[in-house]
């Protein structure tokens, strides 16, 4: 990791407490406004309580080119709904206060430059998030995005590609603050039946460039997958599956396949 | 006679910059593809062997150079102006489009890409795209947003006819902007063998460098045209401008002539003090759209708002980066046209030149009546004249009340 000062990565932390007594981290994405705001709190919180590490809180957007249909699904609700930037702020805010549980917020990077990077920055750390997972920036376009997590201390993960070279996933691994996102499979958000051996031959990739946390994301929906995964990662990323158990099932159903996800972590 | 441009060096902007706008805002899984990209465009760039398939193409296939009309009967209306048609429409095809079509297809096929994917808006693109994947041999999908596949039926049709599949876009407003949505997430999933060829001059880089080196031909040859024809250069060089390839691909030889007055005409729609207009320089605002940053409509919180327009080819909320720049310099001009405006002039060109123009163009056609009208009958005006209307007689047709009653069943 480089950066201007060494900073405590609150998401970093969270990921090498699993080490103690489980096979690594759970990460769960869900949308903010989704069926409601009040409802995406409630099931954000109980994510945590039924065993996700990291939350991780999808903002919705007009054009979300790399979410597939059960995503854009859900956060066109959102927008539908009257989604505001502001809302985002809101939830970490409300979820913070009843769970300890880091908060990343998932984004596009249109909306962070209209609102201002460096005001995105500080009301996010107002509001005791830790940081930005984002999809559509990479290291060598985001100089603006680097310099004002470093101001602020806020966490931030790039991702890694199976068609990254090595060159570029080194600048992932340095740059990223939090842990490495790695894309399981070429394609959009959505549950697969099968991950491929790709993820783990990219976890090995980022190992040799230096990465100490990669994460595996895009297609997780099982227990099983999540036991495979961190057989080889530090964390497995559910996204899909859970807004899909929250759209038919409610808050309810949702803490329900959370606690089964959960058991995927176990030693 | 040639008239030598200045060295002022606009031409020679490369990206992946114009100013502050440009760039590549995209998700990491396809940066190794518009790497290779790149530097597949950069060899064939310096090989003269690609600029000489090309060009045999271009005049065994698509009918170039294409020819300059005087279209007088028309610029009575226009302030007695004279006014110059640069005849895109006539291309095989029927638009600028299969001059970015036919460089991108020779790019993929020297890059080992199998599988062509295009978005489309009037179907123009994507019937140009169907046609060089039939030429070349290869599979063909064109995503289509379902709003634009019911306006223009006739294109749906003829790219199947030509083999492609077309994929409605039920997503988002079902228009041009979430066709590329599909597009892009259709090559994240199948970047190994695909090629997206797309069809204007925004996006990532080197997106738009690449469709406007391949679209720069209009503007050479009309640049000389002219030259021959008037023995000097326009007052004023005409487009309308979607995401802006064929007013680049016009007004890019231009770019060093500090007299040539480059006018670009958007998408009024109903009027841009309404909500339902596509005018993106000018009522938008710098942000980041498609994988650059460039100018768009939006609203406080940047998402993207829904554009209109009659011409399903203007109905998009960005443009490329390049435009925002010339724009933000002041080396072009940007100004609405409405849809009424631009039906209008449609007729207007119908009836005095037997010519039908595309929607789109018609909207570069009013703007040079209003700019005939300013400059008067000593200036000589080059319009692009990027498609031809057969794709839109029944939109036209109805607009202006034309159908009997029943043809169509
Ligand atoms: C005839 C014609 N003109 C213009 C356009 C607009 O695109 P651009 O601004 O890229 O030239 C289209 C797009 O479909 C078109 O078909």
């Amino acid at each position: 990791m480089t950066g201007a000062r060494v900073v405590e990565s609150p998401v970093a932390s969270a990921i090498e407490a699993t080490r103690q007594n489980r096979a690594g981290a759970l990460i769960g994405y869900l949308p903010v406004g989704f069926p409601t705001l009040d409802e995406s709190v409630d099931a954000a919180v109980a994510l945590v309580e039924n065993g996700v590490d990291v939350l991780e809180l999808g903002i919705p957007y007009s054009d979300p080119v790399m979410d597939g249909p059960v995503i854009q699904k859900a956060t066109q609700a959102s927008l539908d709904g009257g989604f505001r930037l502001r809302d985002a702020f809101t939830a970490v805010e409300r979820i913070r206060a009843r769970v300890d549980a880091p908060v990343l917020l998932m984004t596009y990077w249109n909306p962070v430059v209209q609102y201002g990077v460096g005001r995105f920055a500080d009301d996010l750390v107002s509001a005791g998030g830790a940081g930005l997972i984002t999809p559509d920036l990479t290291v060598d376009s985001g100089a603006d995005w680097l310099a004002e997590s470093d101001r602020t201390g806020l966490d931030r993960v790039f991702l890694a590609a199976p068609t990254s070279t090595d060159e570029r996933l080194r600048l992932a691994v340095e740059n990223s603050r939090g842990f490495v996102y790695t894309v399981s499979t070429m394609g959009t958000t959505g549950a697969r039946a099968e991950l491929g051996a790709a993820a783990e031959t990219l976890v090995g990739r980022l190992r040799s460039v230096g990465s100490v946390r990669a994460c595996v994301g895009i297609g997780v929906s099982t227990p099983e997958q999540i036991a495979e995964i961190l057989g080889y990662a530090d964390g497995a990323i559910v996204g899909s599956a859970l807004v899909r158990a929250l759209a038919d099932d409610g808050v309810a159903g949702v803490a329900r396949l959370t606690a089964r996800l959960a058991s995927g972590t176990a030693r | 006679m040639t008239i030598e441009a200045t060295p002022t060096h606009l031409r020679d902007e490369q990206g992946p910059f114009f100013g502050e706008f440009g760039g590549r805002f995209m998700p990491e899984s396809l940066i190794a593809a518009l790497d290779e990209l790149s530097a597949a465009y950069d060899v064939a760039k310096a090989d003269p062997e690609f600029h000489r398939e090309l060009a045999e193409l271009h005049r065994t296939y698509t009918g170039r150079p294409s020819i300059i009309t005087e279209v007088p009967r028309f610029a009575e209306h226009a302030g007695g102006a004279r006014i110059l048609l640069k005849r895109e429409d006539l291309n095989h095809t029927g638009s600028h489009k299969i001059c970015n079509v036919l460089g991108q297809a020779l790019i993929a096929k020297r890059i080992g890409k199998t599988r062509l994917i295009a978005e489309t808006g009037a179907g123009q693109h994507g019937v140009a795209t169907a046609t060089a994947a039939a030429l070349f041999g290869m599979e063909c999908v064109v995503y289509m947003g379902e709003v634009d596949t019911e306006r223009q039926a006739l294109n749906v049709a003829r790219m199947r006819l030509l083999g492609a599949t077309v994929i409605p876009v039920t997503t988002g407003t079902r228009t041009l902007k979430d066709a590329l949505n599909e597009a892009f997430r259709d090559w994240v999933a199948n970047v190994e063998n695909t090629h997206y060829l797309l069809g204007t001059v925004a996006g990532p880089h080197p997106f738009p460098v690449m469709v406007r080196d391949f679209v720069k031909v209009i503007g050479e040859e009309a640049r000389q045209q002219v030259i021959d024809l008037t023995g000097a250069l326009p007052d004023a060089v005409v487009a309308c401008v979607g995401g802006g390839s064929n007013a680049i691909g016009i007004f890019h030889a231009f770019l060093d002539d500090p007299d040539v007055a480059l006018h670009g005409f958007e998408a009024g729609g109903d009027g841009v003090d309404t909500l339902r207009h596509a005018a993106s320089i000018t009522m938008g605002r710098p942000g980041v759209l498609h994988g650059s940053r460039s100018i768009m409509l939006q609203d406080e919180d940047g998402q993207t708002v829904d554009s209109h327009s009659i011409s399903a080819g203007l109905d998009y909320p960005g443009v490329g980066p390049e435009h925002a720049w010339l724009a933000s310099i002041g080396r072009a001009t940007y100004t609405p046209v409405t849809d009424a405006a631009a039906m209008q002039a449609f007729r207007l060109l119908c009836q005095t030149e037997g010519i039908i123009p595309a929607i789109e163009s018609a909207h570069a056609l009013a703007g040079a009546i209003e700019l005939g009208r300013t400059l008067g009958e000593k200036a000589t005006i080059l319009v692009n004249l990027s498609g031809r209307g057969d794709k839109d007689v029944e939109t036209a047709g109805a607009y202006f009340g034309v159908l009997d009653a029943g043809a169509g069943a």
